[in-house]
């Protein structure tokens, strides 16, 4: 059992089940990030803990006590939402303190936490301003401290950096994590950022209509994804998706895939039990990083093979040169290294990287475990 | 912000120009012309009404008929002049003002931020009220009074504009607080400020605006009511509307006009009023939340 337990939760509208049975146990201090798509149910499960919609089945627990029915102020969790919700009609230093306020803490006590609080996160000289002559940034850090200062057993973020820019998202990213490492508080994180998901978070929920798709760590969820939704859904560009069938050759199974001319490419698998798929289709999935040029090829893979393929389109990004070929019938983007000199039309030498790659059952579109 | 307003006027060409000043002097003639009879002639002697031109500046100043109509002109039977009925229409209208707005405001929070099953429907029955003519409810409204015992006093009128109020009020209240951020609302109820902390803490202070335009309505519309004051508070109970109704009714012998005019100002006074003063209040506040975000 879980500092922060959900357990077995739906969420009905009406008639429409919205969330289905959500299974999560979160450990004290760990930074659990929910990501999915628009209207895959990930405020709704956030704001089912911070009890501001109702469980229709299942249990929450936090610090070891259910919470179902419990009032949000009572259940020791603070929550930063995504329109920042500052009341406009206090100053920064009101708004921090409004909570302990309600709560009866004295005033002298009050004043100590907003300024421990200001100065942890370096707003001290915007106390005595109205929510309304901040800079998104800056009511982005109020409403952090407005949390922070009820010092909660849980936070509970709800899409915090979308309203800001993207420098400054990536400033308040950074900020966050450093936060969390600093205070080492339960957070819980809604975004449908997966860069985001990744980098801030030791756990990941991926989310996709009303179903927790896969719950783990970064790592396991971008190496081995459970199914085709979170191969794709997570990394950017998105994982290539290709149809292969699985041939024995030299006692090894391979993935045979029809390249740009025509002929057939023989990919050896890493996974040896993908020998039970002998003769049938799978659905082979390889990351951009994976395909590469031979001198960008990781040099620790044992399992590293040529590919000749003509190149479709050229997209330089600066950091690294995307390129598109067609492989097993589908566009596939490979990422090379920014100066390897290529151009439209040309054939190319790609290596491609098969310890990485994982295949899925077509029929079920689940990860075949190897 | 100068220039911002600049850019945004439209450029007229000078003919237009003049024409819209002419046109806008001419209305405001219009307007003002009743005004300034009526203002003229409470200050005359009753003889230079009678003999001559209505639209002549007084020869004689005087603010007899003012003190006349306020404190000694016949009301009815009695020569009290208007001033009981104008603090009977004060103690009407005050609380009425102020119950049916509150409500109002309460009614429009509730159903904005606490939704209930059938709460739209509750709504739009609230707004049928605003509808229904005066004339229908008199008799069952009446009988109402009778019942709680409240025929013919000041709690009796009170009663009839609140209830009679609250769906104005309540319609204006709900309009303005649904585009009000309910992430403000849960952001306190996780703070854990209650029903009416929530209210009074977070609503109320962001709500001037709209207060202003209630209290607005409801003030002139209680105020300049008639038809109710005339059915359920006769006698020394009466409203200010009724009461000058009595007095220019009620002459023995010779019409006062002077006295009529006087009094017939002092019962638009307090209007005009709240118009004035609250009318800024009711700008600043449209300016503050249009400039903000
Ligand atoms: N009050 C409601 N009544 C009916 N359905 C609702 C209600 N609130 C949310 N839903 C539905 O529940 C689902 C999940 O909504 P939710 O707000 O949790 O999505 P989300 O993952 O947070 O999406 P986003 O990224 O757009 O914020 C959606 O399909 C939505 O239509
Ligand atoms: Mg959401």
């Amino acid at each position: 059992m879980g500092f922060l337990d959900i357990n077995n939760v739906t969420k009905s509208y009406g008639a429409v089940e919205v969330l289905h049975k959500v299974d999560i146990a979160v450990e004290e201090g760990e930074f659990l990030v929910l990501v999915g798509p628009s209207g895959c149910g990930k405020s709704t499960l956030l704001n089912m803990i911070a009890g501001l919609e109702d469980i229709t089945s299942g249990e929450i627990g936090i610090n070891g006590r259910v919470v179902n029915g419990v009032h949000p102020s009572n259940r020791n969790i603070a929550m930063v939402f995504q329109s920042y919700a500052l009341y406009p009609n206090m100053t920064v230093g009101q708004n921090i303190t409004f909570g302990l306020e309600m709560h009866g803490v004295p005033k002298p006590e009050r004043d100590k936490a907003m300024n421990d609080v200001a100065k942890l996160l370096q707003i001290e000289q915007l106390l005595d301003r109205k929510p309304g002559q901040l800079s998104g940034g800056q009511r982005q850090r109020v409403a952090m401290g407005r949390a922070l200062v009820r010092d909660p057993d849980v936070f509970l973020f709800d899409e915090p950096l979308s309203n800001l820019d993207a420098k400054l998202r990536v400033d308040m990213r950074t900020e966050i994590k450093k936060l969390h490492e600093k205070l080492k508080t339960t957070i819980v994180y809604v975004t449908h950022d997966q860069i985001e998901a990744m980098t801030l978070s030791t756990r990941i929920a991926v989310m996709y209509e009303g179903y927790v798709q896969q719950l783990g760590t970064p790592k396991e969820i971008y190496d081995t994804p459970a199914n085709l939704f979170v191969a794709t859904f997570m990394g950017s560009p998105a994982m290539n998706i290709m149809n292969a069938k699985v041939v024995m050759k030299d006692g090894r199974p391979h993935a045979s895939l029809v390249t740009s001319e025509g002929g057939e490419a023989l990919l050896p698998f890493s996974q040896d039990n993908m020998s039970e798929w002998d003769d049938k289709e799978v659905l082979l999935g390889i990351r951009p990083e994976a395909i590469t040029d031979p001198d960008g090829a990781d040099r620790k893979s044992s399992n590293v093979v040529a590919l000749e393929n003509r190149i479709i389109v050229t997209e330089p990004a600066g950091s690294d040169t995307f390129v598109t070929t067609n492989l097993g019938g589908k566009d596939v983007i490979s990422r090379l290294r920014a100066d390897v000199p290529v151009s439209a039309g040309e054939m190319f030498g790609f290596a491609v990287n098969m310890e990485k790659a994982v295949a899925f059952d077509p029929a079920t579109e689940k990860r075949i475990e190897g | 912000m100068m220039s911002a307003a600049q850019s945004q006027s439209v450029r007229t060409g000078r003919i237009t120009r003049t024409f819209i000043y002419v046109f806008l002097l001419v209305a405001s003639l219009f307007y003002l012309l009743p005004f300034f009879i009526m203002l003229v002639n409470s200050v005359k002697p009753l003889s230079e009404i009678t003999g001559g031109n209505m639209m002549a500046l007084p020869q004689v100043f005087t603010l007899e008929p003012w003190a006349a109509a306020w404190s000694s002109a016949q009301v009815g039977v009695e020569p009290t002049g208007l001033r009981p009925y104008f603090w009977n229409s004060i103690k009407m209208v005050v609380p009425a003002v102020f119950i049916s707005t509150v409500l109002g405001a309460l009614n429009g929070y509730i159903l904005t931020k606490w939704r209930f099953r059938g709460d739209t429907i509750l709504f739009g029955l609230m707004l049928f009220s605003c509808f229904i003519p005066f004339q229908i409810v008199l008799i069952p409204m009446a009988r109402i009074l009778g019942i709680l015992g409240l025929s013919g006093s000041t709690y009796g009128l009170i009663l009839v504009h609140v209830v009679y109020g609250i769906g104005f009020s309540t319609l204006y209240f709900r309009n303005y607080y649904a585009a009000f951020p309910t992430e403000l609302v849960r952001a306190a109820q996780i703070d854990g400020a209650g029903f009416f902390q929530i209210f009074r803490r977070i609503m109320l202070p962001s709500s001037g605006p709209i207060i202003v335009v209630c209290v607005i309505w409801q003030f002139t519309n209680i105020w300049n009511d008639f038809l109710f004051g005339a059915s359920f508070a006769s006698g020394s109970g009466a409203p200010m509307t009724v009461a000058l109704n009595n007095l220019v009714q009620s002459s023995t012998g010779v019409k006062e006009y002077n006295v009529h005019f006087a009094g017939a100002i002092l019962a638009a006074l307090p209007t005009l009023l709240v118009y004035i003063v609250a009318g800024r209040f009711f700008v600043r506040g449209l300016m503050a939340g249009s400039v903000k975000g």
